[in-house]
């Protein structure tokens, strides 16, 4: 076992893992920050996406020894400093862009980091950045609407509702 | 209306709060002080017989508690099948026993064969590595036509055959079509598969078995669409443990589109080895298991014929269809291609003569069950796609084939059966027509021409069946459980309210959708009223959310019970204001006397019935607490008209969805927003499953997509905004709210919609395909062009 | 997983240290080794982490010739822009997640039949350096998830000479999306380069024929009536030895339509 220390959302989180220990891993068992969902074991879903170090990552194709140090910030990290919903969140809330709230986080996690990279995206740019990112209640429609929202854009001629 | 919304108000989610900063709680959340974990070692062949299994050295590995296998489950129940359906000779179905962990044989590569209890799961896991199996393989039977064959390897060695039913229905019709048949104008046939699917909800399964010693109290937690379904096939089928010493609680669920309906093998076994272990036991499927222990969905191989005369009027329709069961008979499986299938292959028209025969067939494969529609979809789309054949074969516009054909009496009697009792097909369709801009798309074929795109419009109507039920009638029908749904509405001292519903939503917003009915019903804020669901320890019972039931029978349940709660508070409140009974009215959460200015406010009569001090004790019990339960009397028949148009591109064979409308008949709506979310959900599973998802095995049973590598999912950029309305509403006749059905529209009415616009682009440039089998993925496009 | 001692070495020098011990194996981003590892496909008893290296890491342009780092992230060389079809088919990789993890070392090494570099590197002539030598693309791809690394060799850089024309075209496999079939076309001081990957039962290769059609006329019609064999060509259900052929000259066309 190997000590590793992380600052997770502001706060500093140690823990001993093994080697194989994932970043995933170590977000829901020792940090117990289960908001970071495993869908997949083949890092096709997206569901467990964190940023580190202002990256976004995948956490399940991580070890959490190679993230020993690092900045790492969860779904439970996003809300503004006096607990609201941030801006992208409360867009997802709005637009409906969540059902059954599996896919949510990562799909949070990934708006964030694509608006932080290109603060106006066009539909096809969200749609195009999404990609690491399966829902299967949405259709899409309305994370894309969220997204676009959460950018300032307008949506009320998006399709019909 | 409520301030915070009442009936018809797009209320936004509370439950999203939750799910938007991470504190939803999923069973996978959940961890019991000293649990284990089991590790499933599954068989790796399709067909084998178990020689030996040799357990010794795992048994010796670090943190192993126990080792279980199939001996272990002599004598207990296997799990059980929910539906027996009688074949067209009278007889019942053939049913395997379905062992807990597997006895004697393996049957489906994934079949359990022995399960590892250990201190952690990659202890548990590296134990059931050492677990010596020796198995003699057998000849897999994959192909259902193959499988009915003489001399076919038996998946069940004690079964007659691997056909587990011969279904005709209705089989006094048969004659009559047949005849219809020879006197026809005109006779469309089309063969089509409906290809194998997998749900593939975003969370995987996962069972935390625990068990109590002190009260002798076992409690499941499990990732259900139906906790009092688990509780009753496990407890009284599988295990035999009575009600009240079994609790199933399912906390928040991530989706499920059916395959978290049905009883599961891991939720027995986590319950079992919790009581023999007395120790908390948890399984967490990984996604490769999903694939192979998750029930499939669709699979049907069909054969559909229509009569017309020569006016061009719908005659007669018949099918023939295999139907894949896989190894083994899930919950519902046996009723997905028969009475989800058959009642529903009139649909939207008024063809006079029908006749449908289903085999069923056990395939070494993982069983399969209902998936979003569930038998529905598998009727339109053969039913939508030989329409549509028919049009091109005689000539004449796909849409005025089908509005001459539509039904437009109502209620109408199909011959299959039901009673629709309200629709409005020509309004749907007329609204489809403007909401897709068909005008438009002569324009839109042209530009795409100009880049050298080929362009194809698909537009077909579907009809569902939702609310299963009444329970007298699906007990004929071979249903081993009742379909009403209970509702127990709690009235607190202070006024608010606490539903206890046996709906349980996996995603679809119950949590705010049913508080707004009550709002409605008694002129209170919708926040005064908490949604408890997944628990069987609270609401009395439940049979669970699907097949587009919640609102329908749930709501209803619901409904009934606030009328009691209502009809009370009115006694109350008629006391508490020295009138008759008679005339007191709940308007804005106030109680008046009719044609006064005295009223009594809803909290002052809730205190009144908790601190009954001026009360009529002598006449109405204290307490405001009222259960109902709602058997309905029929379904309810949702209908819908869709659009869909493509490009393909002729280098690459890559069809791409440009545009998709729906315009639905969901009778009255409750929030508008989440409708519109289920379906926009449902059109892209549907348009997932026309152009990308189709589950495969080679000829020995090995499972080809067995990861997201191979399996392929929709993803943001497969699909583009859809434009669906649902203004056309013809209220439901025969439920208190007037409510149709949403959740499976979508993943029914779309994928005759994208073939049917394939086609029609590949059509338009001068081919003669006048089908290609889903999943219309670039290669099968590019092969039917080149053919 | 089984597990393993993981390692993180900041130099070069300890990680190849690191690798001489039985068992051990590179780790670089992750994006495919991990998966293979929750999978228990593979059983290493050391993993080394290339991440941690600095000196790995980077896009250097000197003379014509574009350097980068084995440790480099497909989000950076995306975001580079130097040599714009490589930039491009970097951004093409995986999703912004894998982007942000996988890197062209682990991907060059990995020689995925179905990976984009090696497609890049192999149209673009370029030269695999590795902590011994120097190799080009040419003799590195040797098949099917096999390169011309020795046991304990890693690549530390590939040097991409800019050429004057070159895009890439990639047509999805509609699951994994990685490249069904995709084809990398460059004209530079060397002469003309088709690399192919996606297709080949061979891993990456290069289309001669059409190399020399696109030598003396270098547009799309000069390509009319070629076509490779399907014969060698991967066949499974997202497409046939056929399709895959057909889709190689499709779009070879398109890619050199792109380069313009």
């Amino acid at each position: 076992m190997t000590d590793v220390t992380m600052t997770i959302n502001g706060r500093a989180v140690s823990g001993a893992v093994e080697g194989r220990t994932l970043l995933s891993t170590f977000l829901r068992e020792t940090a117990g920050l289960t908001g970071t969902h495993i869908g997949c074991d083949t890092a096709q879903c997206g569901a467990c996406t964190v940023h580190v170090n202002g990256a976004s990552m995948k956490s399940c194709t991580v070890f959490a020894q190679e993230a020993d140090g690092a900045e790492v910030t969860t779904i439970e990290g996003m809300a503004n400093a006096d607990g609201s919903l941030n801006t992208i969140q409360q867009a997802f809330q709005d637009h409906h862009g969540l059902q059954c709230g599996f896919c949510t986080p990562g799909m949070v996690m990934t708006a964030a980091a694509l608006l932080k990279e290109n603060p106006k995206p066009s539909e096809t740019e969200v749609r195009d950045y999404l990609k690491g990112n399966l829902c299967r209640c949405t259709g899409y429609h309305n994370i894309v609407k969220a997204i676009m929202a959460a950018s300032g854009q307008d949506v009320s001629a998006i399709a019909a509702e | 209306m409520p301030a915070d919304g009442g009936i018809g108000a797009s209320t936004k989610r509370r439950e999203d709060i939750r799910f938007l900063s991470g504190t939803g709680r999923y069973t996978d959340d959940l961890n019991r002080p000293g649990q284990a974990y089991v590790f499933f070692l599954r068989s790796n062949v399709a067909h084998g017989k178990i020689k030996s299994i040799n357990t010794d050295d795992a048994a010796a590995m670090p943190g192993v508690a126990r080792i279980f296998t199939g001996a272990d489950f002599e004598g207990v129940g296997g799990i059980p099948c929910g539906w027996q359906v009688t074949d067209k000779h009278g007889q019942p179905m053939q049913e395997p026993a379905h062992p807990v962990l597997a006895q004697g044989k393996v049957r489906h590569v994934g079949d359990p064969i022995a399960a590892v209890v250990a201190d952690t799961a990659e202890q548990a896991r590296d134990a059931a590595e050492a677990i010596e199996v020796d198995i003699e393989d057998l000849p897999a039977v994959i192909d259902m036509k193959k499988a009915v064959e003489e001399g076919a390897p038996k998946v069940h060695d004690d079964l007659t055959s691997n056909l587990c039913y011969d279904w005709g229905f209705v089989e006094e019709n048969k004659d009559a079509v047949e005849q219809a048949f020879q006197d026809a104008a005109h006779v469309t046939t089309l063969e089509l598969v409906n290809n194998r699917l997998i749900a593939n909800p975003m969370e995987p399964r996962v069972a935390i078995g625990d068990y109590d010693p002190a009260g002798d109290m076992s409690t499941l937690y499990t990732t259900s669409q139906n906790p009092h379904v688990i509780r009753l096939l496990m407890g009284a089928f599988v295990l035999g443990i009575p009600e009240h010493k079994l609790r199933v609680v399912s906390p928040d669920v991530g989706g499920g589109f059916g395959t978290k309906i049905f009883h599961y093998a891991e939720e027995a076994f986590c319950t079992f080895a919790a009581r023999a272990l007395k120790r908390p036991v948890k399984w967490t499927s990984s996604r490769s298991e999903a694939f192979m222990s998750d029930a499939h969905g669709r699979d049907h191989v069909s054969t559909i014929q229509l009569a017309l005369d020569a006016d061009n009027n719908f005659t007669a329709l018949r099918t023939d269809t295999y139907a894949n069961m896989g190894a083994y008979l899930s919950t519902f499986a046996p009723s997905v291609p028969t009475w989800l299938h058959g009642v529903l292959m009139a649909g939207n028209y008024k063809t006079p003569l029908i006749y449908v025969n289903v085999k069923a067939v056990f395939t070494n494969t993982v069983p399969v069950d209902a998936y979003r529609g569930a038998g529905r979809p598998e009727a339109t789309y053969q039913l939508e796609r030989v329409i549509d054949k028919a049009a091109r074969e005689l000539g004449v516009d796909p849409i005025a084939l089908r509005r001459q054909n539509f039904i437009t009496e109502f209620p109408y009697a199909t011959p299959v059966a039901v009673e629709y009792d309200t629709g409005d097909y020509h309004a749907t369709m007329d609204k489809l027509e403007e909401i897709a801009d068909l005008s438009g798309f002569e324009a839109r074929l042209a530009e795409s021409k100009s880049r050298g795109k080929l362009r194809g419009l698909g537009v077909n109507c579907y009809i569902e069946a939702c609310g299963i039920a009444p329970s007298n009638l699906v007990g004929q029908l071979g249903a081993r459980a009742g379909l009403y749904e209970s509702a127990t509405v709690r009235v607190n001292a202070t006024g608010g309210l606490v539903v206890m519903t046996g709906s349980h939503s996996h995603g679809q917003g119950h949590e705010t959708a049913f508080p707004q009915v009550i709002a409605e019903m008694i002129g209170i804020d919708a926040s005064m009223v908490e949604i408890v669901h997944g628990d069987t320890a609270n609401a009395p019972m439940g049979m669970g959310t699907y097949g587009s039931r919640s609102l329908a029978v749930g709501g209803s349940a619901m409904v009934r019970a606030t009328e009691k709660i209502i009809a009370k508070a009115k006694k109350i409140a008629a006391h508490l204001l020295e009138a008759s009974e008679g005339d007191i009215e709940l308007k804005d959460g106030a109680f008046s006397v009719a044609g006064t200015d005295k009223s009594v406010a809803w909290g002052d009569v809730t205190l009144a019935a908790y601190v009954p001090h001026n009360y009529p004790l002598e006449v109405i019990e204290p307490g405001l607490e009222e259960t109902a339960f709602y058997d309905p009397n029929n379904f309810t028949y949702p209908s819908g008209a869709y659009a869909c148009e493509v490009e393909v591109d002729p280098d690459t064979g890559k069809a791409t969805i440009e545009r998709f409308a729906a315009a639905d008949d969901f009778g009255n709506i409750v929030n508008p927003m989440i409708v519109d979310g289920q379906v926009h959900g449902g059109i892209a599973q549907g348009i997932g499953q026309a152009l990308l998802e189709g589950c495969v095995y080679d000829e020995d049973g090995q499972l080809l997509t067995g990861s997201y590598m191979d399996y392929a999912m929709p993803r943001a950029d497969d699909v583009p905004y859809y434009h669906v309305d649902h203004s056309c509403q013809t209220p439901c006749t025969h439920n208190p709210l007037g409510v149709k059905g949403c959740g499976e529209a979508g993943a029914i009415g779309s994928p005759p919609a994208v073939v049917n616009a394939v086609v029609d682009a590949l059509q338009r440039n001068g081919s003669s395909i006048t089908h290609i089998d889903m999943p219309l993925s670039p290669s099968r496009v590019w092969a039917a062009m080149t053919q | 997983m089984y597990d393993f001692e993981l390692t993180r070495p900041t130099s070069l020098a300890d990680a190849i240290k690191a690798l001489g011990e039985e068992d051990a194996q590179p780790l670089s981003g992750g994006q495919t080794l991990v998966p293979t590892l929750r999978q228990r496909l593979a059983m290493p008893s050391t993993l080394v982490s290339l991440t941690g290296i600095e000196e790995l890491k980077g896009i250097k342009n000197e003379g014509g010739t574009l350097t980068i780092g084995g440790a480099t992230c497909h989000a950076d060389v995306a975001r580079d822009g130097t040599y714009p079809a490589l930039s491009e088919l970097a951004g093409l990789i995986g999703d912004p997640h894998v982007r942000n993890r996988g890197t062209i070392g682990g991907s060059i090494a990995n020689n995925d039949p179905s990976a984009c570099y090696p497609a890049a590197a192999l149209g673009s002539g370029a030269t695999i350096v590795t902590n011994n030598r120097e190799v080009a693309a040419d003799d590195f791809f040797t098949g099917m998830f096999e390169t011309a690394l020795d046991e304990g060799e890693i690549v530390t850089g590939v040097k991409f000479p800019v050429p004057e024309k070159a895009a890439y075209v990639k047509f999805e496999q509609p699951a994994s999306r990685f490249a069904l079939v995709g084809v990398f076309v460059s004209k530079g001081a060397d002469g003309v380069r088709v690399a192919v990957t996606g297709a080949s039962e061979g891993g990456v290769f290069r289309w001669s024929e059409a190399e020399d059609a696109l030598s003396s006329n270098f547009s799309p019609d000069a390509l009319d009536g070629l076509s490779v064999p399907a014969d060698g060509m991967i066949g499974d259900m997202h497409g046939s030895p056929a399709y895959r052929a057909h889709l190689v000259g499709v779009l070879t066309k398109r890619a050199v339509a792109k380069a313009g």
